[in-house]
């Protein structure tokens, strides 16, 4: 078997075994990446000499026996959102061209306990606000599938970087979908946790109380395992949760007997592409056909939930984003007359215009007389969202439906209409809300070819239902 | 359109944000935020009386840390990403 | 001046706890270090970093709250309080605005007319301290250290309740009287650990509507306080007399030149934007944990004066001065338990003590002697190894630097000299150097035995007992 054509979980074996060494398959994998990423642009940043550096000191360990988990030795890209010591971290912002953390994010240091190589940094959508990685200041990306087409985002570097194999796996983060909708765009596994599973320390914020960082892989095992990888209970995050079991390879079992899956009506209407449509509702039926309890049902609320996460994400991020001010790290302006002048030309001019129009939305439902109608309705709006979950999950397992309402859109058709682009966030959006897990695994592709999403949704902390749910539909294929 | 964005605001928006735009960056700001505002006022369909506003998903609370000194200096690694610094110190525009 | 005016005052006190750690993240609190030296990616902003709350921050929060009578908000939350400065790293300062820790309490302080009155507090919350901005003159540009960012502070917000400056400097010493007791900061208003901000405002006497009110910061001395509040009566009163009207502003006091100006600039907006932390979350204060506080909450000075007075037979003006301040208390009751009488320690504290620190500007919290070397001075002036000026001299140095003063005695050589066949021949010198004195005192002029006593003394450079020398001389004639 090819090198690249290993799952994560293949190559650690294959590592452990001696058919191979982490060193082969980082350099096997650079190789990959400068081949490709002139196209696909994946990556902000590549640390070629630090992953064969890591590579050498991970394959000893190995040898040794110091490393034995099932991430050991391989080489994994990370969203340029989650600090790196040593190693530029820029959020695909100009702003923080030139930033080198002085430590390391704890989910990636989770990582490296396993036996992870970093690559390097995966290009994302500005400080993670866009559907598309248009939005990065270091160029798009392009979705491998077909590369007129977009990888999707925020996590757009990761996910096509996964897809177009220039890495055994990827690190994303997810504040309303980021992780999910380019997981369906590039046809790959991505997964969003349960707030408070990851912790957040060292994930430079969007939206606080929605961001959470997960796995984007090849096939739902690597999942579980890179999952099971990065969940730990930190005592840097406050918002992070001790959960008593965090294996959540255990749930790798074909079988959905008697698991009660609902398909949200609300999740099918108007707007849904037909052909993703379509292959929902046959990967419905393969669960169904397994033994799982398929129904259709109102979730309700469905499309409240943008303009409250519309309202909370850009309330939150403006004041999350106001440490880049030209003082302490990043972008400073050229020219400046005084210490206002100094901060609104650093940041006019490090910031690209998204993130500009979500700061000034942000700025505007917090201020004075704004505050009640805006920030407070939208928690409130929140707090029902959160509540009609609630009672779906008295009636079912798992919630099914799509991750996105169409297939990867084309280049430069998405950001002309911001709200267009917003609403294409319809069904990923309610599940940061609510703090719930999600998963998106592959469901087919349409008549372009390009890749349909399926995604699970399931009560806090029921990602082994979810694992299993997925793992299930991945055995058992499409029907005919 | 219901909410119409005036310069005014927009100017306003820009002292709180620290945010210079340029003239057609403000009309474009303009005309973003006016229809933004319309479609969250959406959310006034909904009959939010008594409902608690939900800041934190978990009833996560009281989390705290032990008041021992576990930093020492790392005045040197802090700098290294200063735009300008001089003797220890982050070099800004005068405050005073 | 036509009318009668009357000044309505309330207080913002922010006081810096004393804690080793800073409010969110492990680096230290201690004073006077390198800039930049006591900092990490929490304090200072870093992208990624987050906060998490020390505990011993929402214990003196409460414990505050306790002693100065208010309710104790059984579920609390941080929020962010947004602008833009450079000494705020991340451009927000974490505070309390929604749900602060305490309410609804007050403190009784005795007025000038000696009648008591109570101040009302509206609430007190917990925050972080900003860091110190320093202006580089030769290259016209400002410096920032974030050593201070982070430093946990509570600010007790009173109600307006005041209406003149000796009403706010009482609250003041209640309010600093209070926390030192409780350990929570040692208050100092020149080292900035404990900062008063002015809300003011004037109304014709008898009116019942507020007038409209400035808030003057940049206060660093009782002094300065009073001051301020003078001169800010005076402005206001007058653009009120010439028809004008009083601007609500913040202002900032000049002490130096005696005069406060206007802080605003078009930059600054006063918008804060407030909302939940969502990196923080909820507080809620149990039973449990509020009777643990309140069992560790010390002995406060009206318990203390009662109990002094019960056990120790000392006037009641030592009592009350000994007790007005916490370190002078802590003290005391060190030395007696070290087994130093009541009377000769307080007789210490009360004398050469406060003379000192008033002659040289020492506040009680910065005394360097300690109990012990008190103690050990009392025990050696009590067995009389040394005499009373001696023993003045050694507190001196005792006082400057903390040294023993059983070794400093030795080291120096000034024990009096108790050796009887020793004295007895400097007497015999002295009487036989002294022939007309003595003359004069078996002639029964009593000044006489003054003059010899003098002279022994001085010939055993001050080495001796004065009464033992009086009594062997009066034996010797």
């Amino acid at each position: 078997m090819d090198i690249m054509d290993m799952t994560a979980l293949q190559l650690s074996t294959a590592i452990k075994k001696g058919e191979t060494t982490a060193i082969e398959a980082t350099e096997a994998v650079l190789a990959q990446i400068d081949a490709q990423d002139k196209i696909y642009n994946c990556y902000v940043t590549v640390d070629a000499e630090g992953a064969l550096a890591q590579a050498k000191a991970v394959q000893e360990r190995i040898g040794k026996g110091g490393l034995t988990g099932p991430l050991a030795g391989v080489p994994v890209a990370i969203k340029d959102n989650l600090c790196t010591e040593g190693l530029r971290t820029t959020c695909s912002s100009k702003i923080l061209h030139n930033f080198v953390p002085t430590y390391t994010a704890e989910a990636v240091k989770n990582l490296q306990k396993a036996g992870a190589v970093i690559l390097g940094k995966t290009n994302m959508d500005e400080f993670a606000m866009g559907s598309t990685t248009e939005t990065s200041a270091y160029g798009v990306t392009r979705n491998p599938h077909n590369t007129e087409h977009v990888p999707g985002g925020s996590s757009g570097g990761s996910a096509a970087a996964v897809a177009a194999r220039e890495c055994f796996y990827a690190i994303g983060s997810d504040t309303g979908g980021s992780i999910r909708q380019p997981a369906s765009y590039c046809g790959v596994v991505g997964m969003k946790p349960t707030y408070g599973t990851v912790s957040r320390y060292g994930l430079i914020a969007y939206g606080s109380s929605l961001d959470q960082i997960g796995p984007l892989t090849k096939d739902v095992a690597d999942c579980a395992a890179v999952l099971t990888a990065l969940a730990s209970h930190d005592e840097k995050d406050s918002t992070s949760i001790a959960r008593e079991d965090t294996d959540f390879t255990a749930a790798l079992t074909d079988d959905v007997k008697g698991l009660r899956i609902g398909i949200p009506n609300d999740y099918l209407g108007e707007g849904l592409d037909d052909e993703v449509r379509g292959a929902i509702l046959r990967a419905a039926d393969v669960l169904k056909e397994k033994g799982a309890v398929v129904e259709h049902f109102d979730l309700s609320l469905v499309e409240y939930a943008i303009p409250a996460y519309y309202t909370i994400a850009a309330a939150e991020a403006s004041s999350n984003l106001e440490r880049f001010d030209g003082v302490k790290y990043g972008y400073r302006t050229e020219e400046y007359a005084g210490l206002h002048n100094m901060y609104k030309k650093s940041r006019s001019e490090g910031f690209g215009e998204e993130v500009k129009r979500r700061i000034m939305l942000g700025s505007f439902v917090l201020s004075s007389g704004y505050y009640d109608a805006y920030y407070l309705k939208a928690l409130k709006v929140k707090a029902l969202i959160k509540k009609a979950f609630d009672d779906a999950f008295s009636k079912y397992d798992v919630i099914l439906g799509p991750a996105a309402p169409t297939t990867a859109p084309k280049l430069g058709e998405s950001l002309a209409d911001p709200i267009q682009m917003y609403l294409g966030d319809i069904y990923t959006i309610a599940v940061n809300l609510a703090g719930l897990p999600g998963i998106c695994l592959p469901c087919g592709t349409d008549s372009k070819g390009l890749p349909i999403g399926l995604q699970l949704i399931g009560d806090c902390f029921q990602e082994k239902k979810l694992i299993r749910a997925a793992y299930s539909y991945e055995q058992g294929g499409e029907p005919a | 359109m219901a909410n119409i964005i005036n310069d005014e605001t927009i100017e306003y928006v820009g002292i709180l944000a620290k945010l210079e735009l340029s003239d057609a960056e403000k009309e474009q700001a303009k005309a973003d935020m006016g229809r933004m505002l319309d479609y969250i006022d959406k959310l006034g369909e909904l009959d939010t009386d008594g409902v608690e506003p939900m800041s934190h998903v978990f009833s996560a609370e009281n989390v705290f840390r032990e008041d021992v000194v576990t930093n020492g200096d790392d005045r040197e690694r802090l700098l290294s990403n200063a735009p300008q610094e001089k003797d220890g110190m982050f070099v800004v525009p005068p405050t005073f | 001046m036509s009318k009668q005016y009357e000044t309505v005052i309330g207080l913002e006190v922010h006081v810096e706890l004393a804690t080793k750690t800073k409010i969110f993240c492990g680096c230290s609190t201690a004073f006077g270090a390198a800039p930049n030296t006591q900092t990490c990616p929490v304090c200072t902003g870093m992208p990624g970093s987050l906060p998490v709350l020390n505990k011993q921050v929402l214990e003196y929060a409460i414990a505050v709250g306790l002693a100065t009578n208010c309710d104790i908000t059984r579920y609390a939350k941080f929020d962010r309080k947004n602008y833009f400065y450079p000494d705020n790293p991340q451009n927000y300062q974490i505070s309390q605005l929604y749900l602060p820790i305490c309410r609804n309490g007050g403190v009784e302080i005795e007025t000038e007319a000696g009648g008591k009155k109570t101040v009302g507090i509206h609430e007190i919350h917990m925050e972080e301290d900003a860091g110190k901005l320093i202006h580089d003159e030769w290259e016209d540009c400002s410096l920032v250290d974030y050593n201070r960012s982070g430093v946990p502070l509570i600010e007790i917000v009173s109600e307006p309740d005041m209406r003149n400056a000796g009403e706010v400097i009482a609250y003041l010493e209640k309010l600093r009287q209070v926390i030192q007791y409780l350990g929570a900061s040692d208050c100092k208003l020149q080292e900035g650990s404990m900062r008063a901000d002015v809300n003011l405002s004037v109304r014709e006497a008898g009116a019942e509507a507020f007038g409209t009110r400035t808030e003057m910061k940049n206060l660093n001395s009782f002094r300065a306080i009073t001051r301020a509040i003078e001169g800010e009566r005076e402005r206001q009163i007058d653009l009120l007399e010439a028809g004008e009207s009083v601007v609500q502003e913040t202002r900032r006091w000049d002490d130096a030149k005696g005069e406060s100006y206007a802080m605003r600039s078009k930059e600054d907006a006063q918008d804060y934007r407030y909302f939940p932390d969502p990196d923080l979350v909820p507080i809620t204060v149990s039973d449990e944990m509020l009777a643990k506080i309140k069992e560790k909450q010390p002995e406060f000075r009206t318990e203390k004066m009662a109990r002094y007075k019960a056990e120790f037979d000392i006037p009641d003006y030592d009592i009350e001065i000994i007790t007005g301040e916490k370190p002078l208390a802590d003290l005391f009751e060190a030395a007696v338990a070290l087994g130093a009488s009541p009377k000769k320690a307080s007789n210490w504290l009360m004398g050469e003590t406060l003379r000192l620190m008033k002659e040289q500007e020492v506040d009680a919290g910065d005394l360097r002697f300690s109990p012990e070397n008190l103690a050990k001075l009392i025990v050696l002036t009590e067995k009389k190894v040394i005499n009373s000026s001696v023993a003045k001299e050694v507190f001196e140095v005792m006082f400057a630097e903390n040294v023993d003063p059983e070794q400093y005695v030795e080291e120096k050589g000034l024990k009096t000299e108790n050796d009887e066949g020793a004295l007895k021949k400097v007497l015999e010198e002295v009487i036989a150097a002294n022939p007309q004195s003595v003359e004069d005192y078996r002639n029964g002029k009593e000044k006489a035995i003054g003059f010899l006593v003098g002279q022994t003394m001085k010939a055993m450079k001050g080495k001796a007992d004065p009464a033992a020398v009086n009594q062997m001389l009066r034996e010797l004639l």
